[in-house]
């Protein structure tokens, strides 16, 4: 997406570094989100994206490095924190509640917004009625947006792949999160349903005014929506800015993209 | 053909969270409620009563305590029969040294003690999960039996730690005959069974049920762990606390903590395995299996075996077959006599149409 | 002094009786994942069998093999009607099932051979025997060089052996293990067997200590608190934790209980259990579990 003028930042991420052992995932990672930004992360496998993500919603403490979220500096930060303050993610390994219908588990996202008490909604009167059936409300809001009414009772765990995707993306949606994480929300998708998961991230974007982070491997889907990439080799930075700017990097084509061999090179002179 | 949903159309979100969304489905809960609180206290003989309703209500309640614990919120627990000992003896030292204490006060201070107990054996399921926290509430199993045995206070300095509940009095009403008995468990039965099948549709029930099919996914959204596995421990013990109090005050009137054994824990969970687990009916039909099916098999074995059988045989083929059913019931339907209910239904719907 | 010693090493020696037990556990959920409620009627049924054939007038050895030869068809038969039929079921469901087991077994055994209790004798004289200046049992000796050897000879077989490694993969993952052709149902019907025979053992030797009675199964629930100092996957974990329920139970009878009030050895070693737990909550030697998102 072309001509969007960059909000204030909204994340920073200063000299994180990160290690398994003698593993290192991360190392002395910088960089920043502006509000309202689609943000891609990309690399080869193993580069560390994954523990990025789970660095800056506090799954991970990073060993060095500082996060700035919404003007607050910090290393770690307990998961539910990093919730309540607005950060929402999905998974890799799509990590819904596959005992529980899609319904219910786009309301477990609107978990942090109910207060009402355990006795309250025990006697389900008044209340805790009113609260349940206003963020019942909120929620169908979501499931209407993403398209998922058709399956609102059905148990998570019987559901096709790209539906489950879809549902993750939802729960995460009703938290009304400002900064969404999304880990490869689009792995293993035909391309038809890679072209509505793109569409309903944008229209996130657009209409729910959510700055997005995602980890991405199809380039075409990368070049189409991201504001700005974020290119990870070996868990360090090698390249950050527009798609185009990225694409045309030297670093990046030999890391990820590939060196064309002389092989290679025949074969584009002789198709051109 | 009755049971059709044809014309039925849910257009409001109060429409569609009922408990009970399509009408035959309330009428027919409208006319169980009816038959259960007007006819059968009329119609049902007095053995009926007491030795088979009152129990079979006041272990459900239990039941639906540990279905809270482990079916919705995934925690197992082997120490169900711990929490309605304290609920017991709770009830029975309230009644005890506090005089002219309202009845059901007691009931509901038994309840609040058995919780207390429940959260304490329930703050290492935080570190402890699976089977070591199955063996971690065995502890409070042993541990109970031996204090309600050991320390003569807890049973008036009786020698044998055996006590005799005393007899109830609502409002200046005695509750002595069994259809007042069965009345009284029916209620609080009831009360406490809506109750949990609110939770369960609430914010509280998605909770326990997001800690129990991934926790880390959980505490990622911002559910709080720890609160939300301790709420179902206190929860669950106070409905096996309640269970225990009725337990010595409307069906025994006796208790020794014998009554509250291993065993006993190991009946309760077969009834929510059978019944099926994380659902509020199934702990009410696993209850009525638990309890009928040791007369049926009583009945059918001697129908079989004529010649008089060596004492005790009965029993122990009674205990083979019961092992054996369980097993059937975990390969067959795992999800227990619930699940069956409802293939049923969905079979009625359909009826007589084949699919 | 001597007499803290003595009441230890009785209690250390009492400990490897109960890692006896708690090894049948150990080497069904080594081997397949399942936590085996009914390993305590198992000991039972052994007992009780090997004690009904003697009195049928068989000869020692022959009602050992007799026993043996029935824990191996309840091996096979436990393989083909419930852990075939639960593969790959949540643990929770297996773990029922052996509950079910449980009662199958108690009410079987007695059924075929009646409840009344009796006495078994091996021939070990539970003398005193002084070592040292101190008095220990010539039976504990015998129960705790039995189990040594039966450990020795079990860790070899895991971790040597071929069968050993498929036991192992057959434990992490049934379906994998299905995949890379891995015969399910021989490995199951093997272990089974196994630990119906280290119940057998295990029952000669506590019930010539307590007699045959049904009070056999409970010993079971001693075991239980050895599993989780020791985890539950590991065999030398299964000696180690033995020996310090043993020894602290056996303590904290003497020392403590005339404090409180006895009979505390019931929950005793629960509630250490339950206090290590929260330290290590895998065990002493438990494999860690880690958990992915």
């Amino acid at each position: 997406m072309q001509g969007k003028v960059p909000g204030p930042v909204l994340l920073e991420v200063r000299g994180v570094s990160l290690s398994f052992g003698g593993v290192h995932a991360l190392r002395e990672v910088d960089f920043h989100v502006s509000e309202g930004e689609v943000c891609a992360i990309i690399g080869p496998n193993g580069a560390g994206k994954s523990s990025l993500l789970n660095v800056i919603n506090g799954v991970y403490a990073p060993g060095a490095g500082t996060i700035t979220y919404a003007g607050q500096t910090r290393r770690a930060m307990h998961p539910h924190a990093a919730a309540a303050q607005g950060i929402a993610r999905t998974f890799q390994n799509i990590a819904l509640f596959k005992g529980m219908s899609v319904l219910d588990n786009v309301m477990t996202g609107r978990a942090l917004k109910m207060r009402r008490g355990v006795l309250w909604q025990a006697l389900y009167w008044g209340p805790a009625e009113k609260e349940e059936l206003e963020h019942r409300g909120r929620a169908e809001k979501i499931i209407d947006f993403l398209q998922i009414e058709h399956v609102r009772r059905t148990p998570v765990g019987r559901l096709a792949y790209g539906l489950q995707k879809r549902v993750e993306l939802a729960r995460a949606l009703a938290a009304e999160p400002r900064l969404l994480l999304l880990d490869e929300p689009m792995a293993g998708m035909n391309i038809e349903e890679k072209q509505d998961m793109c569409r309903f991230i944008l229209d996130a974007n657009d209409e729910l005014g959510v700055t997005v982070v995602l980890i991405e491997h199809d380039m075409a889907v990368v070049m189409d929506i991201a504001d700005r990439v974020v290119v990870l080799d070996y868990g360090r930075k090698i390249a950050d800015g527009t798609p185009a700017e990225v694409r045309a990097n030297p670093e990046v084509i030999a890391a990820y993209l590939g060196v064309p061999t002389e092989a290679d090179e025949r074969a584009v002179a002789g198709a051109g | 053909m009755i049971y059709r949903e044809a014309g039925q159309f849910r257009t409001t979100y109060v429409a569609d969270q009922r408990i009970f969304p399509i009408t035959q489905d309330r009428v027919a809960m409208a006319m169980l409620l009816v038959v259960a609180f007007v006819v059968v206290p009329a119609a049902a003989s007095n053995y009926v009563l007491t030795a088979l309703l009152v129990p079979m209500l006041v272990l459900a309640i239990a039941a639906l305590g540990l279905n809270i614990l482990t079916g919705y919120a995934g925690q197992f627990s082997l120490g169900t029969a711990a929490f309605m000992s304290v609920g017991a003896f709770a009830a029975y030292n309230f009644q005890l040294r506090v005089p002219g204490i309202p009845l059901l006060v007691t009931f509901v201070l038994a309840g609040l003690v058995a919780a207390g107990v429940g959260l304490v054996f329930g703050l290492p399921s935080l570190r402890i999960k699976g089977f070591y926290l199955a063996v971690a509430t065995l502890a409070a199993q042993f541990f109970v039996d031996w204090l309600f045995t050991k320390v003569a206070w807890f049973s008036n300095d009786s020698p044998s730690g055996t006590i005799t509940a005393q007899p109830m009095v609502i409002a200046g009403l005695p509750i002595d005959s069994p259809a007042r008995r069965y009345l009284l468990v029916l209620s609080i039965a009831a009360v406490l069974a809506l109750a949990a099948k609110n939770l369960s549709r609430t914010a509280t029930g998605r909770a326990w049920m997001a800690v129990r099919d991934m926790d880390v996914a959980a505490e990622v959204i911002g559910i709080p762990i720890l609160r939300t596995k301790l709420v179902a421990f206190g929860i669950s013990s106070f409905y096996c606390g309640v269970s225990g109090a009725l337990w010595a005050f409307a069906y025994l009137g006796t208790v020794e903590p014998q009554a509250f054994d291993l065993q006993r824990s190991f009946q309760i969970l077969f009834m929510v395995i059978i019944g099926g687990l994380g659902t509020v009916m199934g702990a009410f039909l696993g209850s009525a299996f638990m309890l009928l099916f040791p007369l049926f098999l009583n009945w059918v074995l001697h129908l079989i075996v004529r010649t008089e059988l060596r004492p005790g045989l009965l029993s122990q083929l009674e205990l083979v077959f019961f092992g054996a059913l369980i097993i059937v019931f975990l390969v067959v339907e795992p999800r227990g006599l619930a699940r069956l209910w409802q293939i049923t239904k969905e079979k009625l719907r359909l009826w007589p149409f084949p699919h | 002094m001597a007499f803290f010693v003595e009441v230890l090493v009785s209690g250390l020696l009492a400990g490897f009786m109960y890692s006896l037990v708690a090894l049948g556990f150990v080497l069904i959920y080594k081997a397949s994942g399942v936590f085996n409620f009914a390993q305590g009627a198992m000991v039972f049924a052994a007992a009780v069998t090997y004690a009904g054939l003697v009195s049928l007038g068989w000869s020692a050895w022959v009602a050992f093999a007799g026993s043996l030869l029935a824990m191996v068809v309840f091996a096979l038969a436990t393989e083909r009607f419930v852990l075939r039929p639960l593969v790959n079921q949540p643990q929770i469901s297996l773990f029922m099932a052996t509950i079910g087991l449980t009662f199958v077994l108690e009410g079987l055994s007695q059924s075929v051979w009646g409840s009344e209790v009796r006495g078994l004798d091996l021939g070990i004289p539970d003398s005193p025997l002084e070592l040292k200046g101190i008095l220990v049992s010539k039976f504990d000796l015998v129960a705790a060089g039995t189990a040594a050897v039966l450990v020795s000879v079990l860790a070899f077989f895991f971790q040597k052996t071929r069968v050993g490694r498929a036991l192992r993969a057959v434990a992490d993952d049934h379906q994998a293990a299905l995949s890379v052709g891995i015969p399910l149902e021989r490995i199951w019907a093997l272990v089974w067997a196994a630990a119906g025979a280290v119940a057998l053992v295990a029952g000669l030797l506590w019930g010539s200590r307590l007699g045959v009675q049904f009070a056999l199964t409970q010993v079971a629930f001693k075991a239980l608190p050895v599993l989780i100092l020791g985890g539950f996957t590991s065999i030398a974990g299964a000696i180690v934790g033995g020996l310090m329920i043993g020894a602290s139970e056996k303590v904290a009878e003497v020392y403590l209980g005339p404090l409180i009030g006895g009979g505390i050895e019931n929950w005793f070693p629960y509630v250490l259990a339950l206090l290590f737990l929260l330290v290590r909550p895998d065990g002493l030697f438990g494999e860690k579990r880690i958990e992915r998102v």
